[in-house]
């Protein structure tokens, strides 16, 4: 193996990461080179200086702010939840529903023949008419006929 | 026995609230670290962190376990981190117009108040600090991607195939550029790796 070749396997090989193959030739080559064994020595001591630095912990308002900022975040809905109606609206249905059916089911409250439609058009005029009059305020501040003298006549023209 | 992270995924999706606070739980000090190692702010690895958090429980819904979690969360984490370093580059060469940005200020997030208590030994407190500065800084001067690969090879332990997935490349093209990551660092570090070696 030449030292070009190493390059890419010698952190494999610091890590203890290689196959077993790969291992044993690496240590082969490294038996007959002294540039390519003191390249692994110090990146072996790279990575323990590595090892030096402290680990942070996060602040205590850190798990505060994550879980406040998940909380605000809207519940999603697939796509097909669009189609499930709001209890409300359903409520209204069923509602609008029972009502249709009940006014459906219910008897005709009086049956008219052809005859008593007839009647009732043909006197429709005369019940409007008493409608208007008998409401009509004019009329009330007319004076009143004098009834008692019109009978009294009526009566002497039979005697006579 | 604990339930495996997909198949707490799949309970959010079901409904479960209670799944995603142990998804939480689990992932929030490795997501923050990989984050502020990244972006080397805690404020911005935290608000980075969170809104990683909240892109995942937003996409409970269409979650499919095509994937190892762990790829899908560090994908999501490394694409923010990447947008953030690139916009805080800029923002950066505005900023040290006037006022430079020093390294001092910018390690303040890991500085230990009470030195006394914890390192008896002032002068070995001050030699750790130094050694791990210029480890920070070593990282921090690597490519946004080959940085984005180290941290999660190192310390995340992902496999090389979930690390390419994370990153978008070929597994070749990845150890080729952790290959080309962990010479930078060597070659940054020297005087701390010749002194590991004695």
């Amino acid at each position: 193996m030449s030292c070009s070749r190493m390059e890419n396997k010698i952190l494999g090989y610091v890590d203890g990461h290689l196959k077993e193959s790969e291992r044993l030739e690496m240590e082969k080559h490294l038996a007959a080179c002294a540039a390519c064994n003191l390249r692994v020595n110090e990146f072996r001591a790279v990575t323990g200086l590595l090892d030096e630095l402290p680990v942070i912990e996060p602040s205590e308002a850190f798990d505060l702010r994550v879980r406040a900022r998940v909380a605000a975040e809207p519940a999603k809905q697939s796509w097909w939840a669009w189609f499930a109606p709001s209890p409300r609206v359903v409520f209204a249905a069923s509602m609008l529903l029972l009502a249709t059916v009940w006014l459906g089911s219910r008897p005709p409250e009086s049956s008219l023949s052809a005859a008593d439609i007839d009647k009732i058009n043909q006197n429709m005029q005369v019940l409007e008419n008493y409608d208007v009059i008998s409401d009509f305020a004019p009329l009330s501040e007319l004076p009143q006929p004098v009834q008692n003298d019109d009978d009294s006549d009526a009566n002497q023209t039979q005697k006579m | 026995m604990a339930r495996s992270d997909v198949q707490l995924m799949l309970d959010v999706k079901a409904g479960d609230e209670q799944s995603f606070a142990l998804l939480l739980h689990r992932y929030r000090t490795p997501l923050v670290n990989f984050l502020y190692r990244m972006v080397r702010n805690r404020e911005q690895a935290e608000d980075l962190a969170q809104e990683v958090f909240w892109r995942v429980y937003r996409a409970r819904e269409d979650y499919v376990p095509s994937a190892k979690f762990t790829t899908w969360l560090f994908r999501i984490a490394t694409n923010l981190a990447l947008n953030s370093v690139r916009d805080n580059r800029y923002q950066r060469l505005e900023i040290s117009l006037d006022a430079p940005v020093t390294a001092d200020a910018e390690d303040g997030d890991e500085k230990t108040l009470d030195v006394a208590e914890k390192h008896p030994n002032i002068e070995q407190h001050l030699i750790e600090e130094t050694r791990r500065k210029m480890i920070r800084h070593a990282i921090e001067k690597l490519p946004e991607k080959q940085r984005a690969a180290v941290l999660l090879h190192k310390y995340q332990e992902l496999d090389y195939g979930e690390i390419s997935k994370i990153l978008d490349c070929s597994e070749s093209a990845l150890k080729s550029l952790l290959f080309r990551a962990y010479e930078s660092l060597r070659v940054e570090l020297a005087p701390l790796v010749a002194q590991q070696g004695k």
